[in-house]
Parts: C-alpha cells; sequence; structure tokens
C-alpha cells in the first residue's frame, strides 16, 4: 500500500522528520505514538501534501506511484485519506455539497460517471448512521459550529463517503469524551476491509482498546525509534517514553 | 489657464450630444431638460481632489470620443429571460422589437417615453429626487434617451420579476438610459436591471434611476452590471421609502473598466427597512467604486448594508457607504459591512464605512475586513480531493453566499454563482 523511505522533512529550515522508514501493507492498522513534538503530526501533513512542509530527502510510493510528486487533490482521488487533528471550519460551504463534488471529481479522475443523486443520498444517510452523524449535521455549513465530537465524527463521515485505500488518522482522539470516542472507534472499525489500511496516529493508548492495531511504531525526534505488537502501547501507557529514551541513549553512547 | 482646460474638456463632452434632437419629447420633461443644460454650465466633472470622488479618476470616461447612436443592422443578442416582461434598450434606445410584455393587472410596464405621454405622478415626480450638484445624473437629466417605467398599483403583488435590458451593441457608444419605478402602497414587485455590453470596445453607459417606494409597499432590484473590459459606467439611484415599507437592491459589478455606483437613500419614513447589497468579484485591471448614502430621518428604521468583494490580478475597488441617523430617528437600527478577499498583491481596495448618529438611542454598526482566501480551508478541501481551481471557487462562493442570498429571483442567483465559478481559475 504504502512504503516510507528514510524520509526527511523541515519547516522553515528546522528538520522535523529525519529518516522515517515505514511500510503498510493492505488490511493493517499501524499505530504511531510518541511524546509532543516527535514529529506525528509533521509525518501525517506530509502525507497529504501541506505545502509548508519542505521534504528534503526520501521517498514515499503509494499504490505504485511517487506519492511526494503528487498534488493533494490526486493523492486524496488516488485513495489516500487525512483526517485533521483540527478540521477546519468552513462557513458557506455545504458539507454534502462539498462531498458530492469530491466524489464526482475522484471518479471524474478515474473516468468515471458522476454518481447519480440517489445513490448519493443513499451513502450519506448509510454512512452518517455509522458515526451517529445527526443528518441535520450532514446538511450544514462544514464544521461550522461543530462541537469538538461533532467535527471528529464528520472528519469519519467523510472518510466513509470517500472510501479511501489509505486512512491516516491524525490525534483523532484528542479532546473526545469516550462516548465520542467509541463512535468514532467503531465507525473505523467497521470500515475496515482486507483491501484498505490506517494509520492511527495518537497521543493516548485510549484509542487503541477500540481501534486494535497490528503494530505499534514509536516516534522519537523524527524517526521511528521502536516497532512492536498491540501490548507495546500498553507498555508504553504504564512506562510512558522515558525507557524507550533512556535506552536509545544508551545504544548511542 | 487651468479653467479653460476644464471648460473645454467639458464642452467637449457635451457636444457629443449635439445630434440628438429631443422635439418628440413632452413639454413637462423638455423644460426638465433645459433647466438640467442650465444646472450643467456652473458644475464641472470632479477630481480626485473632491473627497466624494478621491479615489476614482474619470478622466478616462470624458476625455473619450464617443457617438450616440443605435445600431443599424440586426443585433443578435441574448433575450432568454426568465420573465413575460421585459424591456430592452439598445445603446440608450428604447427597441420595441425586441421588448415584450404580458399586462398584468395594476401593472404598468412601459418604456419612459411612453409613460411620459400617460403618468401624472411621473408628470409631478421626474426628476425630483435628482441632486443639482451631481454632474453625471444632471447630464442624464438633460439628454437621456430613453429607459423602462414602472408603476405598481395599490395592493397589487406583482407575479414574477421584471427585467430591463440595457444592450451596448457598437463601439464608443454614450447611453444615458433612464429609469422610474413607482410602487404604491402595500405593492410589491421585482425587477432586474441589467447592462450587458457585447461589444467589445470603449462605451459609456450613465445611468440615472429614480425610485420611489410608498407606504408598505415592498420592492426588491437586482442590478447586474456587465459592462465590457474597456466601457465605463457610472449609475446613480436615488430612492424614497415612506412609512413601513421594504427596500431591497443587489448590485452586482461583474465586468467594466471603470464603474462607479451613486446608491442614495434620502428619504426614510418610519418603520422602514432597507437592505443594500453588493457583490464585486473583479479581475483584470477593473475599478470598482460603490458610494452608498442612507438618511435614517424617522424613527424605529432598520437598515443592512452588506458590501462583499473579491479582487483578483490588479483590479482596484472601493466602498464608501455613509449612514446617517437623524436625532429625531430614535429606535434606529443600523448595520453596515464591508468585506473583501485580495487574490494578488497588486489587487487593491479602499474601504470606508461611515457613521454619523445624531440619536441616542439607536444600534448601530459597521465593520470592515479585508483578507485573502484561508489557506488552510483551501488545504483541507485540497485534501478531501478537490481540484484547486474548484476548491478556491467553492470558497469564493461561500465568501459571496451571503450576498447570494438576499437575491430574491432564483436565475440571478444562478448566473452570479457560476460567474464566481468561471472566473477565478488559475489565479495563483
Amino acid at each position: 500500500m504504502i512504503k516510507i523511505k528514510n524520509l526527511h522533512a523541515s519547516i522553515e529550515g528546522t528538520e522535523i522528520l529525519r529518516g522515517i522508514n515505514l511500510e503498510v501493507k493492505a488490511g493493517e492498522i499501524h499505530a504511531i505514538m510518541g511524546p509532543n513534538g516527535s514529529g506525528k503530526s509533521t509525518l501525517a501533513s506530509v502525507l497529504a501534501g501541506r505545502d509548508e512542509y519542505e521534504v528534503t530527502e526520501g521517498f514515499v510510493d503509494f499504490l505504485g506511484n511517487d506519492l511526494l510528486d503528487m498534488e493533494p487533490e490526486d493523492r486524496s482521488r488516488d485513495g489516500l485519506f487525512l483526517a485533521f487533528q483540527y478540521p477546519v471550519e468552513i462557513p458557506g460551504v455545504s458539507n454534502i455539497n462539498f462531498l458530492k463534488t469530491a466524489i464526482n471529481e475522484a471518479r471524474e479522475k478515474r473516468g468515471e460517471e458522476p454518481m447519480a443523486a440517489k445513490d448519493f443520498l443513499k451513502r450519506v444517510k448509510e454512512k452518517s448512521k455509522l458515526v451517529e452523524l445527526d443528518g441535520r449535521l450532514a446538511n450544514r455549513s462544514l464544521n461550522e459550529g461543530f462541537s469538538g465530537g461533532e467535527k471528529k465524527r464528520n472528519e469519519i463521515f467523510q472518510m466513509a463517503m470517500l472510501d479511501p485505500k489509505l486512512s491516516v488518522l491524525d490525534e483523532t482522539d484528542s479532546g473526545l469524551d469516550i462516548d465520542a470516542l467509541r463512535v468514532v472507534a467503531n465507525g473505523v472499525n467497521q470500515l475496515k476491509t482486507k483491501d484498505n489500511a490506517s494509520i492511527v496516529i495518537t497521543h493516548y493508548q485510549r484509542l487503541l482498546d477500540y481501534i486494535v492495531p497490528d503494530f505499534v511504531h514509536v516516534l522519537y525526534q523524527g524517526r521511528i525509534v521502536k516497532t512492536g505488537p498491540k501490548e507495546l502501547a500498553l507498555e508504553l501507557e504504564e512506562k510512558g517514553y522515558d525507557w524507550i529514551i533512556k535506552d536509545l541513549e544508551e545504544v548511542s553512547a | 489657464m487651468n479653467e479653460t482646460v476644464k471648460m473645454s474638456t467639458k464642452d467637449t463632452f457635451l457636444s457629443n450630444f449635439n445630434l440628438l434632437d429631443f422635439s418628440f419629447d413632452e413639454d413637462f420633461s423638455k423644460d426638465i431638460r433645459s433647466a438640467a443644460k442650465n444646472t450643467i454650465e456652473g458644475l464641472e466633472f470632479p477630481t480626485s481632489k473632491v473627497e466624494y470622488w478621491k479615489y476614482t479618476r474619470i478622466n478616462k470616461i470624458i476625455k473619450r470620443d464617443y457617438s450616440i447612436s443605435a445600431p443599424e443592422n440586426e443585433v443578435e443578442i441574448d433575450l432568454s429571460v426568465p420573465s413575460k416582461n421585459c424591456i430592452v434598450l439598445i445603446n440608450g434606445f428604447y427597441s420595441e422589437e425586441l421588448s415584450f410584455f404580458e399586462s398584468e393587472v395594476g401593472v404598468t410596464f412601459s418604456s419612459l417615453s411612453e409613460a411620459k405621454k400617460n403618468s401624472s405622478f411621473l408628470k409631478e415626480k421626474f426628476n425630483s429626487l435628482v441632486k443639482k450638484d451631481e454632474i453625471f445624473a444632471q447630464i442624464n437629466s438633460a439628454y437621456h434617451q430613453d429607459g423602462a417605467f414602472m408603476h405598481v398599483e395599490k395592493n397589487v403583488q406583482a407575479e414574477e420579476p421584471y427585467y430591463i435590458l440595457n444592450f451596448v451593441d457598437d463601439s464608443n457608444i454614450l447611453s444615458n438610459p433612464r429609469n422610474f419605478v413607482f410602487v404604491e402602497q402595500g405593492a410589491n414587485a421585482k425587477v432586474v436591471l441589467k447592462t450587458i455590453n457585447t461589444a467589445n470596445a470603449g462605451s459609456f453607459t450613465n445611468m440615472v434611476s429614480e425610485l420611489f417606494i410608498e407606504k408598505n409597499a415592498h420592492f426588491e432590484i437586482n442590478k447586474i452590471q456587465n459592462e465590457a473590459d474597456d466601457s465605463f459606467q457610472i449609475a446613480t439611484e436615488q430612492v424614497v421609502q415612506a412609512d413601513d415599507s421594504t427596500f431591497k437592491i443587489n448590485t452586482f459589478t461583474l465586468n467594466g473598466a471603470i464603474v462607479r455606483n451613486n446608491l442614495n437613500i434620502d428619504s426614510l419614513g418610519k418603520n422602514t427597512m432597507t437592505y443594500l447589497n453588493g457583490l464585486y468579484p473583479l479581475k483584470g485591471k477593473q475599478h470598482v467604486d460603490n458610494h452608498t448614502y442612507l438618511l435614517h430621518r424617522e424613527p424605529n428604521g432598520e437598515s443592512h448594508e452588506l458590501y462583499k468583494g473579491i479582487l483578483g490580478d490588479s483590479s482596484t475597488g472601493v466602498f464608501n457607504g455613509k449612514v446617517f441617523v437623524h436625532r429625531e430617528a430614535q429606535k434606529t437600527n443600523a448595520f453596515q459591512s464591508n468585506a473583501n478577499i485580495v487574490m494578488t498583491d497588486s489587487a487593491t481596495i479602499n474601504s470606508k464605512p461611515e457613521l454619523e448618529i445624531y440619536a441616542d438611542d439607536v444600534k448601530c454598526s459597521h465593520g470592515s475586513t479585508t483578507g485573502q482566501l484561508d489557506e488552510e480551508a483551501l488545504f483541507y478541501l485540497r485534501a478531501r480531493g478537490l481540484s484547486k481551481d474548484s476548491a478556491r471557487a467553492v470558497l469564493l462562493n461561500a465568501f459571496a453566499s451571503d450576498v447570494i442570498e438576499q437575491i430574491g429571483v432564483e436565475s440571478v442567483k444562478e448566473e452570479i454563482e457560476q460567474y464566481i465559478d468561471d472566473n477565478y481559475q488559475g489565479i495563483k
């Protein structure tokens, strides 16, 4: 699905990612954890194509294409989805109309006909139920006046509508109460198939009680410094990150 | 020395009208024309030293050679309007062949020249709202060719929007369309007033409209200015609103090298409702100047003013909105807002909202914002698969949406949205 090789990226001259190596295969869920400032959100932004970040070295292969060479919209149309940590409020843009445009532009690129209005509405109904998103929210302006939990549910709703191959969830759990967290996680789990994959970026182990990862990676100072099975998350919850950092320092000493 | 130069510019400009013959006109109108000519003698074209014209230089407008003529050949124009009533002017002249009507009880909709023969209200009120110190309005009073007249009788609810189309179909055409609207007590009507330039060279449209909105009447006018790249327009509206009436004007300036709007509501009765909305999505080297003046003279009036600009390329926008609240006008609610998105480094906006309040029990606010397109929102939409161009169009339409929502005519709404979709592709 995606192969990240020796990825280096900086913002305004400061290097944030310092050689990320990661491969995610279809059917897998990878969790990326790490202390604040380790580069988790930068990784998500670089993958989605945010242009404030400059990629200085490395290569990312996404479904056989050079991801870093693609415009953000082309990444999305090819099946990459980023659930934003801070979804943007856009007054005056209807949630539904914008999704219709997004879906149909992607279909056009694949040489398909626009989705019939009836099918589209059926899908809206079905997918909004999945994340328990009030039908009225789906029809409102994009994220305008939504609570934190509603915004995150709306991200997963959009993800369900766009049906991506690879989803990157950037701290989707932060700021959510346990009920909202369950709804979001439940949505993600139901959307999982053997053909798609997810990268779940989180600061807290709590989310991984609901979305069970196949691998857990620890990101520290712009590098993946440890990879393990799902139990690694529990260990991090219990002991924090210090023991890993200490191990690292001993190795380099 | 200076004086003689200025005089000759004015005289040269006025000589454009030498060939016009108004002998057919009604006597009362001829009197108005000669009075206006006398007034013009004592006026000069404004320079940018005059505060009212500070940001809009009119030299280019007045120094061009114009002709005043109806087109000789058959014109090819699109008359597909969603209405059974449409007055068509070509180069300022009324076109009987192209105009069409289906009479509705209680609504008189005709050319102005026709109405001059028949309407006693017009005879009584014509030109009464035009300002004596406005040279362009006075020029229109002296030299207007024709225009539209609308009279909606007491309590009549006009069903569909009435259309007034001003086509300019030749190069360097000078036209002075003149409109007159009279909406009687309790009546309700909507009008679409469009200027469309189908020839692409240097014309000047100098339009004046007088509107009388009587007690408890409702009137909406959608003004669409689609001049050619190299053409000019000065449009003046003079409005009087009686007690309990509602007046709404939506001004959409889509094209034109220099477009200046003078919108004046000099008399507001008690408990009136007024909406002044404007949208100027600009590109190229367009210069668009919206001057509005609203006088709350009586208590319990409410006014909402919302002007929005999108400034692309090296365009310039000017907004100067003045709301004056007289000391008698207690319980006035007056809200004024001007917001602009500047798309490039070479576009400019001059925004001046003004409130002058002499009453002590009022709710008034004004504000002006200028910014760029929200990069974060643009990225969000692109990350969901919208191309850069459609993401930009979506955001610009969203920005304009609260003005567009004010339009009470569905086809006009669609036309403006489409215009924004089509015109901001590929701007960096």
